[in-house]
């Protein structure tokens, strides 16, 4: 009896954060993430994040792509298609671009318009104002922005420091599972949690 | 009702003949033996290849060794298709009410004396289809489709058999039973049919319908029994006529003509409307639009237009005046006075669709976004940025090594020939798979404690222990340095593909390896050297 209302609540609740997102406008609203970074950060529409490794850009994308949405991947050559499958990314609602070129940034901008969020490993430098356009897109089309690699104003900034594989010894056993130390930088601030990835 | 029929004989070899001849790639008078293959099979052969003996279900070789010039077309249906469609339109031109039946094909329901009489309608249609470039086409009129479609067999090359009202059957029963070899649906099952008429000693469709229906439905089954029926006369004829495509553009005409751009927009406004209401009638709405001013007859100012998602009467409105105001000389220097005034008096303005799609794919779903058709929309302008095969879709397949275990296809085609997934596929690597697999693995030097380089022997031992490693990745530096092997799994050996003498082919060994700085690579042993197969970065 008691679990009922309780679900009922929850389901009122999401509803009523569904209204007010539509009701606010396209920028700001919240995009889920994986459970393994829940509480590490909070992915919001409009804005752009930049990781360091491949895993941490899958892991991004895979919160938004298990709740239905689509994600997309740009300039990602080496795309591992069984690591996204195993986290949990739906492959038929991914879009991957792997060699985009000297284009990149207008590819990156388009996709912006329709996906949910994109990964853009980029193939070049950029500069501030580009990067500025980029981002006034990406607040008005309500999309995230992944960097696997430098860009110039970004909300946070993930790195994965000090990874201890286990299941491996000298010669016998396979990799098994990680360990990662994953850090978060917000402007001047820092924090830093241990995870155990899938 | 009365039908006529328009009959193109060997459509498939006059399209593809024109296609060769749009192509530029060969320019083959129309007497020159051809034939439409398909399977190295003749399907289709026109009347000068058939003159040299060359027939259909003839095999390629044979078909050449009678006719050594022949030219070979591929079958292409959609091709038979689209170059019918400028048939279909020329003859809809003068008769609406078009019924195409297959390529090569159509009927209409004969104009009465509209044109003065049957045989002058189909005289009039054969020479507009004679100036289309068709010079091949031959006409029947009859009560029914059957005996239309018949008629028109007979007739000579541009010339027209009128079967008299009533005279169907008559005209019917005269014929011989090998004309259900190619009628209207006729194919392997009228040929079949006409096959065994012609054993059992009824050569003519009148002594089949001497039959009795029973009968006939008894022994030759459901299509026997439609032949029957129209070999009686009289099938009844319906005839699944297109409509003409309907007219979307919408024009205004100004008089006297105007000066402003303002006054210009302030007047498009219930075109603009009637444009768009127009499109949304028939459940479409406008991606790109082309606006066309004209001033003192001629059109001063053209332009196509393209929108995100769709185009509002209001965003039609905007665009009319930023072309108008686009078409002044540079307007820095010119006075607040006539900044809206146009080079010429615009007289006109027409709206022309040029992109139209289903509303359905633009309309907003409750939530907020129509998802999957924006994406397919959005995806589609970055095909055209970079071309289609630059964007994928990645799939998953089995295989042995992680670069076999995936696979990416162009976006928006299915993936085929994919191996499945669901074999054991024994020595496959278990346990989290890479984030990074290259397409190209890069080379890598793997040494032991005393800096000789680590093999696998034939027994599948190793040297050596790993001790340190460097991977000569393009656009990483750190992994280009020497790393000290921090633990290491492996080997797995794989013989793999000894059959063939190159590429990846041999005996070869998988390694995992964690380097001190916690990052793990897939190394791959060759006979020829060490490769990075993949990343867990």
């Amino acid at each position: 009896m008691s679990a009922q209302p309780l679900e009922a609540v929850a389901t009122v609740a999401d509803l009523q954060r569904r209204i007010e997102s539509l009701q606010g406008g396209p920028t700001r609203l919240t995009v889920p993430v994986h459970p393994v970074l829940e509480g590490l950060v909070q992915l919001r529409t409009g804005t752009s994040y930049a990781v360091d490794s491949a895993t941490l850009a899958l892991g991004l994308a895979a919160g938004a792509s298990r709740a239905g949405e689509w994600v997309g991947f740009a300039g990602w050559g080496d795309f591992g298609a069984e690591a996204a499958d195993q986290w949990g990314i739906d492959l038929r609602r991914t879009v991957l671009v792997p060699d985009p070129g000297d284009l990149w940034l207008e590819v990156t901008a388009a996709l912006v318009d329709v996906l949910k969020v994109v990964v853009l490993k980029p193939t070049g430098q950029v500069d501030a104002k580009s990067a500025s356009i980029l981002d006034a897109r990406l607040r008005a089309r309500s999309s995230v922005l992944v960097v696997w690699g430098e860009w110039p104003r970004v909300e946070a900034r993930l790195s994965a420091e000090q990874a201890v594989w286990s299941g491996v010894g000298r010669g016998r056993g396979r990799l098994d599972q990680r360990g990662l130390r994953v850090a978060v930088t917000r402007g001047t601030r820092r924090s830093a949690r241990d995870l155990v990835l899938p | 009702m009365r039908v006529l029929v328009a009959w193109c004989p060997d459509w498939s070899v006059t399209a593809g003949m024109f296609e060769l001849a749009e192509t530029g790639e060969a320019q083959h008078p129309a007497s020159q033996p051809a034939a439409v293959l398909a399977n190295n099979i003749v399907e289709v052969c026109n009347g000068a290849a058939r003159a040299e003996g060359v027939r259909r279900g003839q095999r390629r070789r044979d078909a050449q060794s009678r006719c050594p010039e022949l030219v070979l077309l591929p079958a292409n249906p959609e091709r038979d298709v689209r170059y019918f469609e400028p048939v279909l339109a020329t003859v809809e031109d003068l008769r609406p009410g078009v019924a195409p039946i297959r390529p090569g094909l159509l009927a209409v329901s004969a104009p009465g004396r509209y044109f003065g009489g049957e045989p002058h309608a189909a005289a009039l249609l054969s020479q507009h289809l004679v100036d289309a470039g068709v010079w091949d086409c031959r006409f029947g009129v009859a009560d029914d489709l059957f005996t239309a479609e018949q008629a028109a067999r007979q007739a000579p090359v541009q010339d027209c058999v009128v079967v008299s009202p009533g005279a169907s059957a008559a005209f019917i029963q005269a014929l011989p039973v090998r004309v259900l070899a190619d009628t209207v649906d006729g194919g392997a099952e009228g040929r079949e049919l006409a096959d065994l008429l012609r054993r059992l000693g009824l050569p003519t469709l009148g002594d089949f319908a001497r039959l009795s229906r029973a009968e006939v439905s008894n022994r030759f089954g459901a299509f026997g029994l439609s032949v029957w029926q129209r070999a009686q006369g009289g099938a009844p004829t319906r005839l699944g006529s297109r409509e003409p495509p309907p007219e979307l553009a919408c024009e205004i005409g100004f008089e006297p003509p105007l000066e402003s751009a303002e006054a210009v927009c302030f007047s498009v406004r219930t075109t603009a409307e009637r444009f768009v209401a127009g499109l949304a009638e028939r459940q479409l709405v406008a991606v790109a639009v082309r606006i066309e001013a004209e001033a003192d007859g001629v059109v001063m100012s053209a332009r196509t237009w393209l929108h995100p998602r769709c185009f509002t009467s209001r965003d039609l409105i905007d665009r009319v005046h930023w072309q108008l105001q686009a078409g002044m000389a540079s307007s820095g220097l010119r006075s607040r006075r006539d900044a809206g005034a146009v080079s010429a008096p615009v007289e006109r303005v027409r709206f022309l669709p040029e992109t139209v799609e289903p509303a359905s794919a633009h309309a907003e779903g409750l939530w907020g976004g129509g998802a999957d058709e924006q994406v397919t929309r959005g995806v589609a302008r970055v095909q055209a940025m970079i071309g289609f095969d630059a964007v994928r879709t990645p799939v998953l397949q089995g295989g042995r090594s992680v670069a076999d275990r995936q696979s990416t296809v162009a976006w928006g085609e299915r993936p085929v020939g994919l191996r499945p997934l669901d074999r054991p596929w024994p020595g496959r690597i278990p346990g989290p798979a890479p984030s990074r697999v290259f397409a190209v693995p890069p080379a890598a030097e793997v040494v032991d404690e005393a800096g000789r380089s680590v093999t696998v022997t034939e027994r599948g031992a190793v040297t050596g222990e790993p001790w340190r490693y460097r991977i000569d990745a393009a656009a990483d530096v750190a992994a280009r340095r020497w790393t000290p092997v921090a633990s290491w799994a492996g080997p797995w050996p794989v013989d793999d593909a000894w059959w063939v003498s190159e590429g990846g082919a041999g005996r070869s060994a998988r390694f995992q390896v964690v380097g001190v700085d916690g990052r793990a690579w897939l190394l791959v042993w060759r006979a020829t050297g060490w490769e990075a197969e993949a990343g867990y970065d």
